[in-house]
């Protein structure tokens, strides 16, 4: 086996090797499955409860979704505008950051009074947990570039807009696409802390009233669910990213 | 652009003409009396070829900053071609140290980039794409780049991708060049191609060309005049008229004449170095 494949497999060698690991420390300590459930009494959940754990599922796939695509419309418009303009730099960037550090989990209440409860909460959630890094990245892009660039086009009559369309937009793509990436897994999070603290489906309600049961096995399988969803989200984003900004990652598609 | 055969003739009416200006970055700079460059007066014959040289941190690129109409003069005119300099010079291309080209469009459309923007190209430039690839591919083949029009920038050498930044600033057939250090990352060989190659290109084309440098040699083997600045405030203390023959190459560079005028040039620069070192 060459290097290239052992490095393809480590991931899947090595999550077979925790598994095992897990597996075989519940069985030889003997631990409730109340407490610590082994793999096998989870992947049982599982299969016992397909049909509820499927359904959760997709309620949260799809909360996660439109709050993502929320924080992606203003990210970018938001980055946009903090990236091409000082004023608004130097305006909004320190009061984006104080609301950034802001706890989510502390905010959910509060959105649970204006919006009730139900799927309003988790949309917001998930939309303000992670448009944050959208917009930083953009704005990023879009403020670093290069002087001498700027002044190659500007003496040429270049106005802000054309700048910011030739070369802006196209530079800070990739800073964009790396943040997608964070984002998607941020929004999960973010969805799943509203479903646990005000919601009435979802994984995140499902894991809760399956722990207030004792039966963890259940609140396990939930968290394999969620894991899963968004690791397939993160690969789909590094996927697309890599096809649409291949230039800015050339050194490692070269080798 | 038609009048650029009357170069040559007694400069009368010169292209470049700095009459007695002084910048400072800002007004705070300016009430303290703290200027970048002051006191400039310069004029520049058509076609001429002009080298800058200094220390680092001289005002050099602060020159070309005015020069282009990116900066306004805080005192003092700047005329080109006869007209007060009110704004962005569109007859003038720049290139720098840094080649940045755009790694996500072939080396074909990082030449046009200019096109796309500078006016009368920008209005007709779909309806005349296939021209106008046609000309940057001509200038790319001139600059010995043949062949590399569709690679990326990021596919080619640091002296290519110098030579790509230079025709990027050449494709809209500006009357005036500037550069700012533009060989100075590159290693000596690829320097001294590079230098033939612009040098013939000014001969064909003859644009002005304000060179900005600290390369000693590189200054007097290109330019028909360099100016040596001061350390900041940036002051022109000497002129010096290039004597040597038109047609150069690379063999000129190890003539006891040129060597001359590279010691005397040096003998100025480490001149005003010194009070700077005992005053320390």
């Amino acid at each position: 086996m060459n290097k290239e494949q052992t490095e393809r497999w480590a991931p899947l060698v090595m999550l077979v090797l925790i598994v095992a690991v897990w597996q075989a420390a519940c069985s030889l300590f003997a631990i409730p499955e109340f407490i610590f459930p082994s793999p096998l009494e989870i992947a049982r959940a599982l299969g016992e409860f397909t049909g509820p754990i499927a359904l959760a599922a997709w309620q949260t796939f799809w909360v996660t979704m439109v709050g993502f695509g929320l924080s992606i419309v203003v990210g970018v418009l938001l980055g946009f505008l903090v990236g091409s303009t000082r004023l608004a730099y130097a305006a909004l960037f320190p009061l984006l950051v104080a609301f950034n550090a802001v706890p989510k989990a502390a905010v959910v209440p509060i959105l649970v009074v204006w919006f009730g409860i139900g799927v309003g909460p988790g949309i917001l959630t998930a939309f303000l947990i992670s448009f944050f890094p959208i917009m930083v990245n953009m704005a990023t892009g879009l403020a670093t570039l290069e002087p001498e660039l700027e002044d190659v086009l500007r003496v040429l009559g270049a106005k802000r807009r054309d700048v910011l369309l030739k070369v802006g937009l196209p530079r800070s793509l990739p800073y964009v696409f790396a943040s997608l990436k964070v984002a998607i897994t941020l929004a999960f999070v973010g969805t799943v802390l509203a479903e646990m603290t005000a919601g009435d489906s979802g994984i995140g309600y499902l894991m809760q009233s399956a722990g207030s049961q004792q039966r963890m096995a259940l609140a396990f399988a939930g968290l394999v669910v969620i894991g899963a969803m968004a690791m397939a989200m993160y690969e789909l984003f590094s996927y697309v990213e890599k096809h649409t900004t291949g230039w800015a990652h050339r050194g490692s598609q070269n080798t | 652009m038609e009048a650029r055969s009357g170069a040559g003739t007694a400069a009368a009416a010169a292209f470049v003409d700095f009459q007695d200006v002084w910048l400072a970055y800002n007004s705070a700079l300016l009430a303290q009396g703290q200027f970048a460059v002051e006191a400039i007066n310069l004029q520049v014959r058509e076609g001429e070829f002009i080298a800058i040289v200094g220390p680092s941190g001289c005002g050099k690129s602060t020159f070309m900053k005015l020069t282009t109409g990116l900066r306004m003069p805080s005192r003092g005119r700047i005329l080109i071609d006869g007209q007060p300099v009110t704004g962005p010079l569109k007859i003038s291309g720049m290139a720098f140290q840094a080649p940045s080209l755009l790694p996500w469009r072939t080396t074909l459309d990082n030449v046009l980039l200019p096109l796309e923007i500078v006016e009368p190209y920008r209005s007709n430039f779909k309806r005349k794409r296939a021209a106008y690839e046609e000309r940057a591919r001509k200038l790319l083949d001139r600059v010995g780049l043949h062949g590399y029009a569709d690679q990326f920038p990021w596919q080619l050498s640091g002296g290519m991708q110098q030579r790509v930044s230079i025709c990027r600033a050449l494709i809209h057939e500006p009357r005036m060049l500037l550069l700012d250090e533009p060989f100075g990352a590159l290693d000596a060989f690829t320097r001294e191609e590079l230098w033939t190659i612009l040098r013939e290109l000014w001969l064909e084309q003859r644009f002005n060309v304000v060179l900005v440098t600290h390369d000693l040699r590189e200054s007097v083997f290109l330019a028909d005049t360099v100016y040596v600045m001061s350390r900041s405030p940036g002051r022109f203390v000497v002129r010096r008229e290039i004597d040597l023959p038109q047609d150069r190459d690379l063999e000129v560079t190890y003539t006891s004449a040129f060597s001359d005028i590279v010691h005397e040039l040096r003998s100025h620069i480490g001149a005003f170095r010194k009070p700077a070192a005992a005053a320390t």
